[in-house]
């Protein structure tokens, strides 16, 4: 199995595979999501059952150990590259017509992270984490923490400006996942890129429609 | 109409591959636009050599498109601003009077600088040595048409065989890679039926000769594509990963 880090395809089948089952968490994180829109109950519901139960957190750990695995190999992947690139760069900047986001991958990615830290910072950490350490003022109901944080109109633009960079990452990141696996041919190449936007655009309208929502329901 | 222009070029000189090397300036009037790139290049280096000067060294073969020697980057284009062409397939009429252009040599560690605009793109045959071929006995050679191959897989094959290994892909990748290069290679042979028996070794071999050889890891940007002269698709590089997992998985 060594080939997963020694190969570059190994290495990139390692990007694709953590990337596609972020991808199936993003899904499940938008649908709890939308349980919001409809019931306040059930999305308290589903808060409480994703507590610090045992399932929840062997949920987590594979989920941060996918995230991990998704980072270090991006990390690793950027370095090589740089340095396959050479010394000397060239003068006049490169005029070939490519998509932006795909040339930007490592620098989206760190924008999400970075998002990402004060997401959980607001919500995880103050939910399952200290529920977990078992701190009193852990909250089990979603809508007591984000009913107020979303009346803060920066907050609600800090998230929506993380959603749209999402949507960059994943119009670049969906099809060249199936790409690296070998899941495209002449025929389908269009046809992963085409779904891979309409994908990230239902992520983004998915996602944002929760902070609008709260922002303006309450 | 073509007519003749002046130019400024700003071309890299660079005396050998530890020398530091830098840009110069020069200057060439009355370059008839009907002239190609590299006649022009040639106008340069008689004036040069005319001065006494050192002339400007630079990769060229056939000069009609097929052997995959020239090279050089010019205006942020390898191969130059024009679409499906090599470097001696350029004309000047694709320049203005009064234009600068710069050239450069192709930039990455898989191919270093020999010297100015030459660079040293043996990595490839290296590669190609590593598995790019189909082993035969010896004998008489066996009847055309024995083997059935089908129609879209031979053309699919032809197309991926059309890849002259300029290293235009390298040069246009912003991670170095030679993965188009590579998945041409791998995928012009692992279509037919006669390459098949090798695929898994040979797609297995070649990654690894490519990966020791310190090219980059490809991130699916796809400028390799838009620059390469004989448009190899990228949809190449998918069945080289697939050719390659499945050898892995097998193993």
């Amino acid at each position: 199995m060594s080939w997963l880090i020694k190969s570059s395809i190994g290495r990139k089948f390692v990007m694709s595979i953590s990337g596609l089952f972020m991808i199936l968490f993003l899904l499940f994180h938008m649908s709890m999501n939308l349980a919001l829109v409809f019931s306040l109950e059930a999305y308290d519901k589903i808060c409480e059952f994703l507590g610090a139960n045992w399932y929840a957190v062997i949920g987590t750990l594979v989920l941060a150990a996918g995230f991990a695995v998704h980072v270090i190999y991006a990390i690793i992947l950027t370095l090589q590259n740089r340095k396959a690139r050479g010394k000397e760069r060239y003068e006049s900047s490169s005029k070939t017509p490519t998509q932006w986001s795909s040339k930007n991958m490592f620098v989206l990615g760190l924008c999400i992270l970075l998002f990402l830290i004060l997401h959980l910072y607001q919500l995880w950490f103050n939910m399952q984490f200290k529920e977990l350490i078992g701190d009193p003022t852990a909250v089990s109901k979603g809508s007591e923490l984000i009913i107020p944080l979303f009346q803060n109109i920066w907050v609600v633009l800090v998230y929506l400006a993380a959603f749209v960079l999402l949507w960059f990452h994943l119009t670049h990141g969906f099809w060249s996942a199936l790409h690296t696996i070998g899941w495209s041919n002449k025929v389908w190449l269009k046809r992963i890129q085409v779904i891979g936007n309409i994908f990230a655009t239902l992520i983004l309208i998915g996602f944002s429609i929760i902070p609008i929502y709260i922002y303006f329901a309450y | 109409m073509d007519k003749n222009i002046n130019i400024k070029l700003r071309i890299w000189r660079q005396k050998g591959p530890k020398e530091k090397g830098a840009f110069e300036t020069y200057e060439l009037n009355n370059v008839y636009q009907g002239s190609s790139f590299l006649e022009m290049l040639d106008m340069l280096n008689d004036k040069l050599i005319g001065e006494g000067k050192e002339p400007v060294a630079y990769d060229h073969d056939c000069r009609e498109g097929i052997c995959g020697m020239c090279s050089l980057y010019v205006n942020g284009h390898p191969h130059g601003p024009d679409e499906e062409i090599t470097t001696c397939q350029l004309y000047m009429r694709k320049f203005n009077d009064g234009d600068t252009i710069t050239v450069e040599p192709w930039r990455s560690s898989g191919f270093p600088v020999i010297k100015d605009l030459m660079v040293d793109r043996s990595a490839f045959d290296k590669i190609i040595q590593a598995g790019g071929y189909i082993s035969v006995n010896t004998g008489g050679s066996p009847d055309a048409n024995t083997i059935p191959v089908n129609k879209d897989k031979a053309e699919a094959a032809m197309d991926a065989a059309a890849c002259i290994g300029c290293g235009a892909c390298v040069a246009a990748c912003k991670n170095g890679s030679a993965m188009l290069f590579v998945a041409a290679k791998v995928s012009h042979l692992a279509l037919l039926p006669q390459g098949r028996t090798e695929a898994a070794r040979r797609a297995k071999a070649m990654v690894a000769k490519m990966d020791e050889l310190g090219f980059g890891n490809c991130t699916n940007t796809g400028a390799c594509e838009v620059e390469c002269p004989k448009n190899i698709s990228i949809t190449n590089i998918a069945r080289l990963n697939r050719e390659f997992l499945k050898a892995k998985f097998q193993d």
